[in-house]
């Protein structure tokens, strides 16, 4: 399944390709020969039933698992080629939340930019925190925060990664509408930047330049 | 669909060997191998057996019992090698990705951990009568014991891992750290033995050895040998039933009732 | 290298939130050196010779209950996916973790072993190499454990597993050091022990990350 959109901006020149995408999960295949190529500035919603294989085409792309056969491109390089690099314009937020429990907000925050080797100061984690509704909240131990609140963290620990690439599954699980309509913000603005996303939901999401990927 | 690895590539030097890791092509293949290698057990375990009991001389010293060697001393050197050959191609099923590789290992593994536990029994019954105790702590059987342990180990992890890709994998890296392990833990079990000056007995100062009886050992070395490849080209015949069972070519076979 | 000493300070950061469970295998090496001479009788002579054995044993059992807490939490609420996905090299991560853990796990049991010492009746200079023969060997415990503890990673009955995977690989470390007091106990010479447990600590730290590493990333797949 493959399509095209022709870029109309001066935007980024990024594309995301994969070839023949074979999946096995222990013993069942989940989907074969799979094709798909994302551009710059758009959104891929991946769709299907519980079970069809959904987070495993996400964590294929993300490159944690590797697939049966195919590949897949970054740039027109195999992601394989350099990891690390392909790690560093990615951003992934998976089921589970990745948030130390008895850290803070802030201390998480500070934590993930030190290690994705990004500078940020003290002021800038907070007023990224801030941004996402967790004035006061800062300093609370993450275990103290609701399944909202704690996506709000990871919201803000997407604005100051700066990746080019979000893979999100899920992302919208457990958030109420405003922090709903928060992240479909974000999200528009990453691809009004040039920015790829390619995210799995249950539900309808409003944001531009969606394609939809029937598994 | 069968899974035969696709390996596109024009060289056929390349083509061939990849053909035979394929679980297809190796099951038939594997099921001509074993009358052959059965037929060689016998014969050199009736070789051997003849000339353990009748050929080489009674020993001056450890009289008739100590006719055991020709069990235990092969035993020990299969448990030995096993384990390599089992490390080795658990490394291949590693780099390559090969599943026939990785079921060759975990065919081999039980088999190694009986030879192992065979030595020590074997290593008991000769210490008893020689220096009255059923376990002397000298090097070498300290180290089999270990091996066994690094046996079970390995066949533990492979089983209490439920993904069949990921227990190979692990399983590849246990062996692979193993298998280096193995000579630095016989050094300083060794070293542990002079250290603590216990062992003026040892299982490995056997009086000098008669060209006869190494005969024997060295028969009775090729009889395991042959019975280890017949019994693991049986196991990883099942081994690939059971984990090619969803394929098609499996249930074209005429063993498989469905 | 930023990468290294971000990892250390985000595990310890973990440990002094919840002390709880590194004290608590703290504990259980003071509490199982304790046993012997309560089982055994308190002659002083045969206290001092299972010394160096039992204090050894005891450390293993100590670091080994630790073990599990190296990558387990990491692993059941995603950050160990995410470290995965970081630009750094896993091995650096994976040797920050060790570097933690043998803080948390590993230094105090040579800063307490002076003191279950002298409940066995070691003299000063068995102190010295006790400590001395730990100080060298709990790094290597936390290195080869770390291995266990990848492998049996949200695996059924994991840390009874890791345990039998693991105390194999132990024996040499086990050799060397409690070799080293007793040599030192009879007037033998230990820097031949010493060397030893210095060659495996530096094989250790050379290829240990690295397998590590490589078991992880098989263990998320």
């Amino acid at each position: 399944m493959t399509a095209t959109i022709s870029a109309t901006s001066s935007k980024p020149d990024l594309v995301l390709q994969a070839r023949a995408l074979t999946c096995v999960r222990g013993e069942r295949q989940l989907f074969a020969d799979l094709d798909l190529q994302l551009n710059s500035g758009e959104c891929l919603h991946v769709r299907g039933a519980n079970g069809v294989g959904k987070t495993s085409l996400l964590r294929l792309l993300t490159g944690l698992s590797k697939p049966e056969s195919g590949e897949i491109l970054w740039n027109h390089h195999s992601i394989q080629e350099d990891p690390k690099q392909y790690h560093r314009e990615l951003l992934f937020l998976g089921h589970r939340d990745a948030l130390k429990e008895d850290l803070t907000a802030l201390e998480n925050l500070e934590m993930y930019a030190s290690l994705d080797d990004i500078s940020i100061t003290h002021e800038q984690a907070l007023s990224s925190l801030w941004r996402f509704g967790l004035r006061g909240r800062e300093d609370l131990p993450v275990q103290y925060l609701s399944a909202g609140q704690k996506r709000r963290v990871l919201m803000a620990r997407m604005a100051i990664h700066q990746a080019k690439l979000w893979i999100l599954d899920e992302p919208f699980n457990a958030l109420d509408v405003d922090a709903i309509q928060a992240l479909q913000n974000l999200i528009t603005e990453h691809l009004d930047i040039g920015g790829l996303v390619v995210l799995t939901s249950h539900q309808e999401i409003q944001v531009p330049y969606v394609r939809v990927l029937e598994l | 669909m069968s899974k035969v690895n696709n390996i596109s590539t024009a060289d056929s030097r390349w083509i061939n060997w990849f053909k035979w890791s394929s679980p297809s092509t190796f099951y038939p293949v594997a099921g001509k191998l074993i009358p052959i290698f059965w037929a060689l057990t016998a014969i050199f375990g009736i070789a051997g057996l003849w000339v353990s009991f009748f050929v080489a001389p009674v020993d001056a010293v450890q009289g008739q019992g100590y006719r055991i060697i020709f069990v235990h001393v092969p035993a020990s050197w299969m448990s030995m090698l096993i384990y390599l050959v089992m490390a080795g191609w658990a490394g291949l099923g590693l780099i390559f990705n090969t599943r026939l590789s990785a079921m060759m290992a975990q065919a081999l593994a039980p088999i190694g951990a009986w030879m192992a536990f065979l030595s020590l029994w074997t290593g008991a019954f000769w210490g008893k009568p020689m220096w009255g105790t059923w376990w002397v702590w000298d090097a070498r059987l300290t180290s089999e014991l270990i091996l066994l342990f690094l046996y079970l180990g390995f066949i533990a992890l492979q089983a209490s891992i439920d993904n069949p890709r990921r227990a190979d994998k692990a399983g590849a890296i246990l062996a692979l750290v193993g298998v280096v392990n193995v000579p630095i833990i016989y050094f300083s079990v060794k070293w542990w033995n002079t250290l603590h000056q216990g062992a003026s007995v040892s299982l490995t100062k056997a009086p000098a050895m008669a060209q006869t009886m190494l005969w024997g050992m060295l028969l009775m070395t090729l009889c395991f040998w042959m019975y280890s490849i017949a019994v693991s080209l049986m196991r990883v015949r099942t081994l690939i039933l059971e984990r090619e069972t969803h394929t098609d070519w499996v249930r074209q076979l005429n063993e498989v009732n469905h | 290298m930023n990468a290294f000493f971000a990892i250390i300070h985000r595990d310890l950061l973990l440990v002094m939130r919840r002390k709880s469970e590194v004290l608590t295998a703290l504990f259980f090496f003071v509490v199982v050196t304790s046993l012997f001479p309560l089982g055994i009788g308190a002659d002083g002579a045969l206290l001092r010779k299972i010394a160096p054995g039992v204090l050894w044993v005891a450390a293993l059992l100590s670091t080994l209950l630790g073990l599990q807490r190296m990558f387990a939490a990491d692993y059941l609420d995603g950050a160990l996916e995410q470290l995965i996905l970081t630009p750094q090299s896993l091995v650096l991560l994976v040797s920050g973790k060790i570097a933690a853990h043998w803080l948390v796990s590993g230094l105090p049991l040579v800063l307490l072993a002076p003191i279950i010492g002298i409940q066995f009746d070691l003299d000063a200079s068995s102190l010295y190499v006790l400590m001395a023969s730990l100080l060298l060997g709990t790094p290597v415990l936390s290195l080869l454990g770390s291995i266990g503890a990848a492998l049996t990673l949200g695996v059924r009955g994991g840390s009874v597993l890791m345990s039998l995977l693991i105390l194999p690989l132990y024996v040499p470390v086990l050799i060397f050091g409690a070799g080293a007091v007793y040599a030192n106990s009879v007037g033998l010479d230990i820097t031949g022990h010493f060397s030893l447990l210095g060659a495996l600590l530096i094989l250790a730290l050379a290829f240990v990350p690295w397998v590590s590493a490589a078991a992880l990333k098989i263990a998320i797949e």
